[in-house]
């Protein structure tokens, strides 16, 4: 199962790449209290994802292989400033979020062909809580867009 | 004769369950002024706190001189408290009041007259129209202002200028309320009603010092606690307040969890119901849906773990859960405890989990009463703010947009519906930045009243955003505006309301506004007219005058809601009491309360929201609302606790919490400016418990500075009964003093250590947690300058009473006056 096993490592880096880069974009926009507390909650969804997914991993283990590893994702190294920047950060932890959750779905899928319950759980589990990360995100776009498009100094 | 500043609640009149609310009329005539030399008596309803008292205005040569309750009135039976009574009418004679508009120039505010102030105002507005389009507006008005006001207000807004910046300081104490009802029931409006006090055998009261902040309901309570069959209370409440100490007299229990905790409790509540299967099954399947998600959500939080999190005894869990599941009708009421705490939203929304199961909901005597906390609140939500359109209509749902286009015969693009109207904390946010370039602040005073104020101070003085305040005096934040208009106030104008019990009065002008000042709604027409607004057809958006034509376009808005003010008129309204809406042809007389029937406005096309993740504020969308099926069924919500924003450390080992005073409301405007209430409470303090002040060197009436990581004040402690480990200060005390000699005027702002913070789902700021330290500053000499009465009396040793209220009058009824919609009325 060399596929399944670079999946289960796709999950794991891709979460971490995740809580990284809500993080940064957390402390980045401190001034933005919600953004700021909000994004600290979500990244310890990703951090806990990581922490269930970790029996998974020992049992498949984590292999790199070239093609699927182009999925990789940067993270957010540096956080944009000012109201157009928040809501590219936003949009940016919302590709990130997308490829997570996707892995999820491939996971899952994986794990009913192979009839393995725990990791469907996991897999189930840790994609229900990515969509409250995408929906947050959703959400916290659609309030800021406009006044940053459109009025913002 | 009555000193209601030492007898707050006033004569007992204890009755029997299921019997009527004896009557008990109030009155307070200034001094020197004799019954019947009353000119005349003036229909309104009091205006100093969220209750709603229907009363009498006396006037006597041309001013207002005292009040007096309404005997008929459902909400009150004649009683008025120490606020309505004392501090009702002084403000009006005040010689500060403000009689002229003021304008900035060369930096200082100089009188002007009303054409140049407006039209610096309309000046301001249309460049920033032209350069930047209507998000550059921004409105924050109050819980104080008439429903005509809001309303008209709304449509300036919504129709006329375009933007969604529109809020309310009713954000900071009444969203929650707003928000918990949307998520459980689909819609806001009132589920209980004050009736449920006759009925019930139980009273939670959560986060809720009634005792202190609606001193009539209390007395409504202690009238049942100090009668035959009297139900049992449970207090959630960090302090000791009265509603503990009679907790504990009627064998209910006090629970103070630790500052920021209260949904931990609240899940460990509701998953001791479902473990004792205190849960009416049948119920529960036929009108909620989200059981086995709330089971899930509740699962990690037995009496233990609540007991860790929390700070309480798992014992004392269990027998609050205990009386909650055997009692067979429970009122629950709730309050800023936990409105302006952490997970504001989840813990409110539990308290309706409870009830739904239960299945006690809609029944006389089963009921909630989510609170609010200022009068007129109930108006704001009604009309725009906190999150909706008017008319309890959903922002989200184009088909209730298009109802108000037409209404208002606008484009539906005008209407701002990309977004839940803006919140408060997030207009400041804009106007910091200078993106809102017009800020236009009506009846309230956030340079004292917001979280974290040395921020909001410089943002309104900043150059960045143009500033208009309207208000009855120069209060901290007129001093920062640019420019300031002179409004009449309560008896001044006309105008209706809706209490918190969703009773809505008229209050009727009854006298002249002083100067040049006018009314807030001809001010807001003023405006409207000077900037031309139009319709779609080119005709004038606005052409109401008086007050009456507003409130009668308001009701056809109302038309069909939940909110339903089809049935009600001015003349209606001139009855003996106020009515509760709806008012329809289904219910000519009113509604005493809502749900009777398990239905829930919870409809995808009816409702007012689709609902939030309650841990995130994450939006449902209509898509999923639809496929959830909610069909009139209520919603099962639960959600994880999560830790405070702010925890204590080994810099600020304390947890700091703010709160209210029953002699003083708010900023302190009106109660400031009476003579018997600003004795009472003359100037601010802290409240240490004696474990936390011990160990500091810390006694009674010492100076100390409390410091949060955001600001300090410098005051005098109270030893009281505030829990180990947190620290208590009134949030009513800014620089403004009546007489100029309070010593602490410079350093006594409970705002400055607050978080800029809010709930997810209610954008409710946090004003209960945050971490601080104490430190002692020098001896005092003599006590603290806080009450020696209710929550804040001090734990042991003698502190004197308050001095004496001036002479008060309060007659029980020996015919108790019928009340048309009350059950037990219409049982007898």
């Amino acid at each position: 199962m060399p596929h399944l096993s670079t999946y289960v490592g796709l999950a794991d880096h891709s979460e971490r790449t995740l809580a990284d880069s809500f993080r940064t974009i957390a402390r980045g926009h401190a001034q933005v209290a919600d953004v700021f507390h909000t994004c600290h909650l979500l990244a310890t969804m990703s951090d806990r994802h990581r922490a269930d997914l970790a029996p998974a991993v020992r049992r498949y283990g984590e292999d790199d292989i070239e093609e699927p590893e182009r999925l990789h994702a940067d993270g957010l190294a540096q956080p944009r400033s000012g109201e157009i920047g928040l809501l590219r950060d936003l949009q940016d932890l919302h590709v990130l979020a997308t490829l997570v959750q996707t892995t999820w779905t491939v996971i899952a899928q994986g794990a009913q062909g192979l009839r393995d319950r725990e990791l469907l759980e996991i897999a189930d589990a840790a994609s229900a809580e990515t969509a409250r990360q995408l929906t947050w995100l959703d959400t916290r776009m659609k309030e800021a867009a406009p006044q940053a498009l459109i009025v913002a100094p | 004769m009555s000193d209601r500043i030492n007898d707050i609640w006033g004569e007992r009149t204890p009755h029997r369950r299921g019997t009527t609310w004896p009557a008990r009329v109030d009155q307070h005539l200034e001094e020197g002024v004799e019954d019947e030399q009353v000119d005349r008596w003036v229909q309104s309803a009091c205006l100093l706190c969220s209750n709603g008292c229907g009363c009498d205005i006396a006037v006597k040569d041309g001013r207002m001189v005292g009040v007096r309750g309404r005997p008929g009135d459902t909400v009150n039976h004649g009683r008025l408290g120490p606020k309505g009574l004392y501090a009702s009418t002084p403000w009006a004679s005040s010689a500060d009041r403000l009689t002229r508009p003021l304008i900035r120039q060369d930096g200082r505010l100089v009188e002007t007259d009303w054409d140049t102030a407006m039209g610096r105002i309309v000046e301001v507005s249309r460049g920033l129209l032209e350069q930047k389009g209507p998000l550059s507006h921004g409105f924050y008005t109050s819980g104080q202002l008439f429903l005509e006001e809001y309303y008209a207000l709304a449509v300036i807004g919504k129709a006329g200028l375009g933007t969604p910046h529109m809020d309310g300081n009713t954000r900071l104490c009444t969203a929650t309320s707003a928000a918990a009802l949307k998520e459980s029931f689909g819609a806001d409006g009132q589920p209980g009603s004050y009736t449920d006090i006759e009925h019930c055998d139980a009273i939670f009261l959560f986060g809720h010092n009634m005792p202190e902040t609606q001193t009539v309901l209390w007395a409504r309570i202690l009238d049942r606690t100090r009668g035959e069959d009297p139900p049992r209370l449970v207090c959630v409440d960090p302090r000791r307040t009265m509603v503990a100490v009679e907790a504990e007299r009627t064998g209910g229990v006090h629970l103070a969890p630790r500052v920021g905790t209260n949904l931990a409790l609240m899940n460990g509540l509701a998953r001791e119901l479902l473990t004792h299967g205190w849960v009416d099954d049948d119920w529960v399947r036929a009108h909620t849906i989200g059981l086995d998600d709330l089971r899930e959500a509740v699962a990690p939080y037995p009496p233990e773990e609540v007991a860790r999190i929390c700070g309480v005894e798992a014992d004392d869990v269990r027998r609050a859960a205990r009386i909650f599941g055997e009692s067979d009708a429970v009122l629950s009421t709730v309050l800023q405890g936990f409105y302006q705490s952490h997970q504001a939203t989840a813990a409110s929304v539990a308290v309706h989990n409870l009830h739904l199961l239960r299945g006690q909901i809609g029944r006389p005597g089963s009921g909630v009463l989510q609170m609010n906390g200022q009068p007129t609140a109930q108006n704001n939500r009604e009309c725009w703010a906190d999150g909706d359109l008017p008319g309890f209509r959903n922002w989200d749902n184009p088909a209730h947009v298009q109802q108000l286009a037409d209404l208002w015969n606008v484009d539906v693009m005008t209407i701002p519906h990309w977004a839940p109207p803006t919140h408060a904390m997030q207009i400041m946010s804009y106007a910091e930045t200078g993106s809102i370039g017009l800020l236009w602040i009506s009846a309230t005073n956030p340079a004292v009243s917001m979280p974290e104020s040395a921020r909001i101070r410089r943002i309104l003085a900043g150059e960045q955003c143009f500033v208009i305040v309207q208000d009855l005096f120069l209060t901290e934040t007129a001093e920062l505006a640019d420019v300031v208009l002179p409004a009449a106030g309560w008896g001044e104008k006309t105008g209706s309301f809706t209490n918190v019990n969703r009773t809505v009065h008229l209050s009727e002008q009854a006298v002249a506004p002083p100067g040049e000042a006018r009314s807030d709604l001809d001010i807001f027409l003023a405006y409207a007219e000077a900037m031309g607004f139009t319709d779609k057809d080119g005709e004038p958006l606005i052409t109401w005058r008086k007050p009456e034509e507003v409130f009668d376009a308001w009701r056809e808005v109302s038309r069909g809601r939940p909110v339903d003010y089809t049935g009600l008129s001015y003349d209606k309204l001139r009855g003996p009491s106020g009515i509760p809406w709806p008012v329809n042809d289904e219910h000519p007389d009113g509604t005493d309360r809502l749900y009777a029937d398990g239905a829930f406005p919870t409809d995808t096309d009816d409702c007012e929201t689709y609902g939030h993740d309650l841990l995130t504020g994450g939006a449902v969308t209509e898509r999923e609302h639809r496929a959830l099926a909610p069909a009139g069924r209520a919603f099962l919500r639960g959600a994880a606790y999560s830790p405070p924003h702010e925890e204590p450390t080994s810099d600020y080992p304390l947890r700091y919490t703010t709160g209210r005073t029953v002699y003083q409301f708010h900023t302190r405007t009106k109660t400031g400016r009476s003579r018997d209430l600003d004795r009472a409470a003359p100037d601010a303090w802290v409240e240490l418990s004696p474990a936390d002040a011990g160990p500091l060197d810390i006694a009674e009436g010492d100076w100390v500075r409390v410091e949060s990581p955001r600001g300090a004040l410098e005051v005098r402690a109270r030893i009281g009964q505030v829990m180990p480990g947190a620290v208590f200060a009134p949030f009513h005390y800014g620089h403004w003093d009546p007489d100029d000699l309070a010593p602490d005027a410079g350093h006594r702002l409970a705002n400055e250590l607050t978080m800029t913070v809010w709930d997810p789902v209610s954008k409710q700021p946090c004003f209960k947690t945050a971490a601080c330290r104490v430190t002692k500053v020098r001896d005092g000499d003599g006590p603290a300058p806080a009450p020696s009465t209710a929550a804040s009396a001090p734990a042991d040793g003698d502190v004197p009473a308050p001095p004496v209220g001036a002479p008060t009058t309060s007659e029980v009824l020996t015919r108790t006056p019928t009340y048309a919609l009350d059950p037990s009325t219409r049982r007898s």
